[in-house]
């Protein structure tokens, strides 16, 4: 009933036979909880305010590969989509992202800092507009560590200390990095190691210290099932996965956030739209990605919003009522020791050290 | 002509060893327990011989026997470890009674034919619990997967409270949230409209393909069964990349030229895909039942006057109506748990029960999943039981005694 | 025989030759077959076959080289690439021709990302430099060699050319190589690096794993098939119900049902710890390797195989067995002699689409697999939907489709297609 309304209404204002979707949009998220924060945060508001009805697809793990189909079959039925970085660079590269000039198509903070300013270094591509700061890193169960609990990154390495199973990504990103850290490579150098062959095999040799004690997951969800099983003692995930395990779920596991790898969550919009859909598509990346919007989101889920004049706005979970701040990866007293996934390196370095990671996998 | 065969009583020789074997067995669960393995091996076999030592020699009556054995065995299970140690004492007094008697009175050779040998018996009942065994492991995972969907929690996990039956470990949540949650329910009703259709069409061309192909001199025949098959063959996220490009374009004429609803449109994609997965399976099965139709028959009815159509209805169809109706169930299910192509295929608005079912599995764990399982689980088990039971009326009123 | 006396051919009721009628109603009884036929034929070729083989299509395609850069795969024509010297200016100008046309045109990230496949930092490099070659004048500010190799220093490697010179064939081979463990270079096909080989055993790997799924659901599903087969129909079909369940629970859920069971504080080793017969730090390794695929598929795939068999075994008379037995055959001369060969259809009929489908999983060894336990339908998937090199997908998948064509081949050649049932 309410969409054959809105669509009366829309057709009255636009006499175009197109009029049914010109007061609808496709975004495309992770599904979960993840899509559930927009929903609140965004979408709900958005809605309100437009009229616009927002159609939710769950796609964003497809999203690099359907969208280069989409588009090579000239048929691109996305308005926005939230991918994460490395994939957005990889879609800008593609040239199946549109370029987004962040000033004028972003709106400033509210003391009058321009966006690109408020967002800053993380505007690591022209195509892509960050909205969460999430992280990598590890929780452990903490009835199986004993009275030493971890506190810092090459407990991983440590079975001496640590013996059980450590869940790890099935892919080299984040664990070339940490092995080579935990191998005395200073942090600043990791990258020049790591774009050698040598230090790519450094970093082999040292993961495969471990290699028999890993369960490599694939999932996001692997990690908080496994550690709540009690089939491994320590996993990485991404940080909001542990915080609902840890607060939510109640389970007795706590964040070891030494190292952590910063990555982000953001949006892009498709190359190739129609000049109305991508003027639509602006106007709602301009309306979710202002200050205050990302800090709603931080109520839903525990991730950072990406603009700096955000961060004071962050208040309390909606449902549980406790303070966001501290449970951000963020936060100081969490990011006393911290990565940014660097993408340019990965970009370039994926495909080759993906092969030997496999290779080395299947060993 | 099997109940016939004659029945005598063994001798204590033979039962009281081969009942202390199987008292060993659940005693050595029980013992684990309690930390005592050989004592509860031991425990077990003497009191189940001791028992039927008893119920021969002394008690000779066969209910009295049982309700002892039942009682007694359950109220040991609940001094043990409670509510499931009652359940557990219930079921093994059910089958000690039983079997007992089942070897004491020869039961056992009851429906056997009169002259195998000892052999034949120990090998016939031995490959029976072969079977019984293959079968469990067919069930395994609904059997974990129905507890689990009671779960209080949010994990795939037997909680300890699970595992005492403790009414908190339990909760209708995941129930709840399925008849509650818009996604389920939207996905749930897409799956139920694009499989059916979707095996409507690829029952109906390919019954009709695999009847032409039936025919003698076909040219080409070996060449156009691959090609009919080889949806079946490719790799599956080869075909969905494949197909999401014919898609795009078939979907691109059907809304700009011809003005289609964008919906409908959505779900004509997914449905051909779908069916087009299904087709292999359809003209497997039915070139299966044809190659044993006799041609005469056909024949014989046109000679008679009747048309090819209704030579079709009359005669070809009920009789490969089994081949058609598997080759359907196949199509059905095909479509039902496909998750990849519509991946592909599908947008936001045709998403199906598969498809949130994986992002479930991916996002966040739910055992929403679960709950959704069981309901389709005991929905099968209800048409299953019911297609046959109906079979089964068919065949008495048409005066054939039940097979 | 009263034509005797008629010379001339036989003629049919209607006075036409009886050779000619016979040849129509073939013709027409043809025609009727293929017109039952066509339109699924037609609905399979336009909507799987053509577009499948356009995507296999993309294994040996090549042409974003040559239409991204036009110009300087002319020159690269000239230059040779042994000379180990850098191209001389006339190719620099080409090709900053072509790089501002393709910056203009938002193609050359593109170009990178397909070059990165071969070789290592081509994406950066291309998408750095294009911020700088986009102010540049194609006409006004040549000569451009100094000013690229100043732009980024890999425009003054030679090896950076001979890679370009390598891959701008519009038809590639370099796919295909690839999926084989080897690569395209300047000296013609080689092979990738020890670190580096993984398909090659994946391929391996798939093909053996598969096969073992295939006999082991051939060993569970014999008795069980045989079993149906000869209770009276109202017990087998109760029982078939038990078949058919585990077939209407999704295949995520009996993945993850045995993701429950199998792994180490799972439903199986808390049991044995429990029963004393393994002791709690030394629980059974039972998922995320090979045991955990082959458990998992040969569960998912068991119904495939009962099925087949079951309808074919349905049809052998219980006579023969008798009449062998009444004859003095012993038990086992009866079963291997008399009832095994007559159940053979069955278990090819099972095989093949056990077989088939094992060979093109990937949700599943994903789930349960681990490492070692992975097919090579995960690196297609990957190669897909992550790394989006497509062409190297395009040519696992048709190597792939070629092993199961060939199967599929001697398949007929030896059982026949049509002795396929499915119950």
């Amino acid at each position: 009933m309410k969409i054959t309304k809105t669509t009366l209404m829309a057709s009255a204002i636009v006499a175009v036979a197109g009029a049914a979707s010109a007061e609808e949009m496709t975004i495309v998220s992770w599904g979960g909880a993840y899509s559930k924060s927009q929903l609140k945060a965004y979408h709900e508001p958005y809605s309100e305010k437009t009229g616009v009805t927002i159609l939710n697809d769950d796609s964003s793990a497809e999203a690099v590969a359907k969208l280069r189909a989409m588009n090579e079959a000239g048929n691109v039925t996305w308005d926005v989509v939230d991918v994460v970085a490395a994939d957005a660079i990889r879609l800008c590269d593609e040239g199946l992202a549109l370029e987004i000039d962040f000033d004028t198509q972003l709106a400033p903070a509210p003391d009058g800092t321009s966006a690109s300013d408020d967002f800053g270094d993380l505007l690591v591509s022209d195509c892509f507009i960050p909205q969460i700061v999430y992280s990598t890193t590890f929780g452990y169960r903490t009835d199986l560590v004993g009275d030493n609990p971890p506190t810092e990154i090459c407990a991983v390495f440590d079975l001496e200390n640590y013996p059980g199973k450590r869940s790890l990504e099935k892919r080299p990103i984040n664990n070339m990095e940490w092995a080579l850290l935990c191998d005395g490579v200073a942090k600043d150098d990791v990258y020049d190691v790591l774009a050698t062959p040598e230090g790519q095999d450094q970093a082999l040799a040292k993961l495969d210290t471990i290699k028999d004690s890993v369960v490599w997951w694939s999932a996001g969800a692997d990690t908080p099932q496994l550690l709540a099983d009690g089939e491994v003692i320590m996993g990485s995930t991404y940080n909001g996965r542990l915080f609902s395990v840890i607060e939510e779920q109640k389970q007795p596991v706590a964040m070891l956030w030494d190292a952590q790898v910063f990555d982000l969550d953001g949006w892009i919009i498709p190359a190739g739209l129609s000049e109305e859909r991508q003027q639509r598509a602006l106007d709602y990346i301009m309306f979710a990605t202002d200050t205050q919007r990302l800090a709603d989101q931080a109520k839903y889920i525990s991730y950072g919003p990406a603009r700096a004049s955000s961060a004071p706005l962050v208040g309390q979970h909606a449902d549980l009522g406790i303070d966001m701040a501290p449970h951000m990866p963020t936060d100081p007293e969490n990011a006393k020791n911290t990565f940014l996934y660097n993408y340019e390196f990965w970009a370039d370095y994926r495909d080759d050290i993906d092969a030997k990671f496999q290779a080395w996998l299947a060993k | 002509m099997a109940a016939l065969t004659p029945i005598s009583r063994k001798p204590l020789s033979v039962v009281l060893p081969t009942v202390a074997i199987a008292g060993g067995f659940l005693g050595m669960f029980v013992g684990a327990g309690q930390d005592n393995v050989l004592l509860g091996i031991v425990i077990g076999a003497a009191l189940m011989a001791g028992l039927a030592w008893l119920y021969i020699n002394v008690l000779d009556n066969e209910r009295v026997a049982r309700w002892i054995t039942i009682l007694g065995l359950a109220a040991i299970g609940f001094f043990f470890a409670g509510i499931t140690g009652l359940i557990v004492g219930l079921l093994a007094g059910w089958f000690f009674a039983f079997f007992i008697f089942w070897l004491y009175e020869g039961r056992y050779r009851q429906k056997l034919l009169p002259y195998m040998t000892a052999g034949q018996v120990l090998w016939h009942y031995t490959f029976r619990v072969i079977c019984g065994a293959i079968f469990v492991f067919l069930i395994t995972p609904i059997l974990v997967v129905l507890p689990l969907s009671f779960n209080a929690q949010d994990f795939f996990t037997f909680t300890p409270e699970m595992l005492r039956l403790d009414p908190e470990g339990y909760s209708l949540k995941h129930y709840r949230d399925f008849f509650t949650n818009n996604e389920w329910q939207r996905s749930f009703k897409n799956s139920l409209i694009i499989a059916p259709i979707a095996t409507v069409i690829s029952v109906t061309l390919g019954t009709l393909a695999a009847i032409g192909l039936s025919q003698s001199h076909v040219p080409g025949r070996r060449a156009i069964m691959g090609i009919l098959i080889s949806p079946m063959i490719v790799p599956l996220i080869i075909s969905a990349t494949g197909m999401f490009f014919f898609y795009s374009d078939i979907g691109r004429f059907l809304e700009g030229t011809l003005g289609m609803n964008k919906n409908f449109v959505g779900y004509v994609k997914v449905v051909l895909a779908h069916a087009v997965l299904g087709i292999p399976f359809v003209i497997i099965t039915v070139t299966a039942t044809l190659v044993g139709f006799d041609q005469s028959l056909t024949r014989a009815a046109a000679n008679m006057g009747a048309g090819p159509v209704r030579t079709f209805f009359k005669i070809q169809m009920p009789l490969i109506l089994p081949g058609v109706i598997s080759g359907g169930l196949f199509a059905f299910i095909t479509s039902f748990d496909e998750v990849v192509v519509v991946l592909f295929v599908g947008s936001a608005s045709q998403k199906t029960l598969p498809w949130q079912m994986f992002t479930g599995l991916r996002e966040q764990i739910s055992p929403t999943i679960l709950a959704v399982a069981t309901i389709l689980v005991v929905i099968s088990i209800a048409l299953l039981t019911t297609v046959e039971l109906l079979r089964r009326r068919s065949e008495r009123l048409r005066g054939l005694t039940p097979a | 025989m009263t034509d005797a006396t008629q010379s001339g051919p036989m003629l049919a009721a209607d006075g036409t030759p009886l050779k000619k009628s016979l040849a129509r109603s073939l013709r027409r009884r043809k025609l009727r077959a293929l017109a039952l036929i066509a339109p699924l034929l037609l609905f399979v070729l336009l909507s799987f076959v053509i577009p499948i083989v356009s995507m296999l299509f993309r294994s040996v395609e090549n042409g974003i080289v040559s239409q991204t850069l036009p110009l300087t795969v002319v020159e690269l024509q000239n230059w040779d690439a042994e000379s180990g010297e850098l191209p001389d200016e006339a190719l620099y100008a080409a090709f900053a021709k072509d790089m501002v046309a393709a910056i203009d045109a938002k193609e050359h990230t593109k170009l990178g990302s397909r070059l990165n496949y071969e070789q290592t930092g081509m994406s950066s490099m291309f998408r750095q430099s294009g911020r700088k070659i986009k102010r540049l004048d194609p006409e006004a500010d040549a000569p451009f060699k100094e000013k690229l190799i100043e732009i980024h220093d890999g425009w003054g490697d030679v090896n950076i050319w001979r890679v370009i010179k390598t891959h701008a064939v519009p038809i590639t081979n370099g796919y295909f190589l690839n999926a084989v463990d080897m690569q395209r270079t300047p000296e013609g096909a080689q092979a990738q690096p020890e670190d580096k080989r993984i398909l090659i055993k994946l391929f391996g790997r798939t093909l053996f794993m598969s096969l073992i799924i295939t006999g082991s659901c051939i060993l569970l599903a014999y008795p069980i098939s045989y079993l149906l087969a000869n209770l009276p129909m109202r017990v087998s079909n109760m029982l078939m119900i038990l078949v058919l369940l585990p077939f209407w629970t999704s295949l995520l859920v009996r993945t993850s049902a045995w993701k429950v069971m199998l792994q180490q504080q799972g439903v199986i080793n808390e049991t044995l710890v429990w029963l004393g017969f393994v002791a709690d730090d030394a629980r059974l390794v039972i998922i995320n390797n090979q045991f955990g695929t082959i458990i998992a598929m040969t569960h998912i795939l068991l119904p495939f195989m009962i099925l087949p068999m079951y309808s074919v075994m349905q049809t052998i008379p219980p006579t023969y067995t008798r009449a062998a037995k009444s004859m003095g055959a012993t038990n086992w001369t009866t079963f291997w002699r008399i009832y095994f060969p007559q159940s053979i259809p069955g278990i090819g009929a099972g095989s093949i689409l056990v077989f088939i489908l094992a060979i093109g999983y990937y949700i599943t060894p994903e789930i349960v697999g681990g490492t070692k336990g992975v097919f090579i339908s995960n690196r297609i998937a990957y190669h897909i939907s992550s790394s989006l090199n497509w062409g190297l997908a395009a040519a696992l998948g048709t190597i792939l489709l070629a092993v199961v064509l060939l199967l599929y081949w001697c398949y007929d050649k030896i059982v026949g297609i049509d002795n396929v049932k499915l119950g």
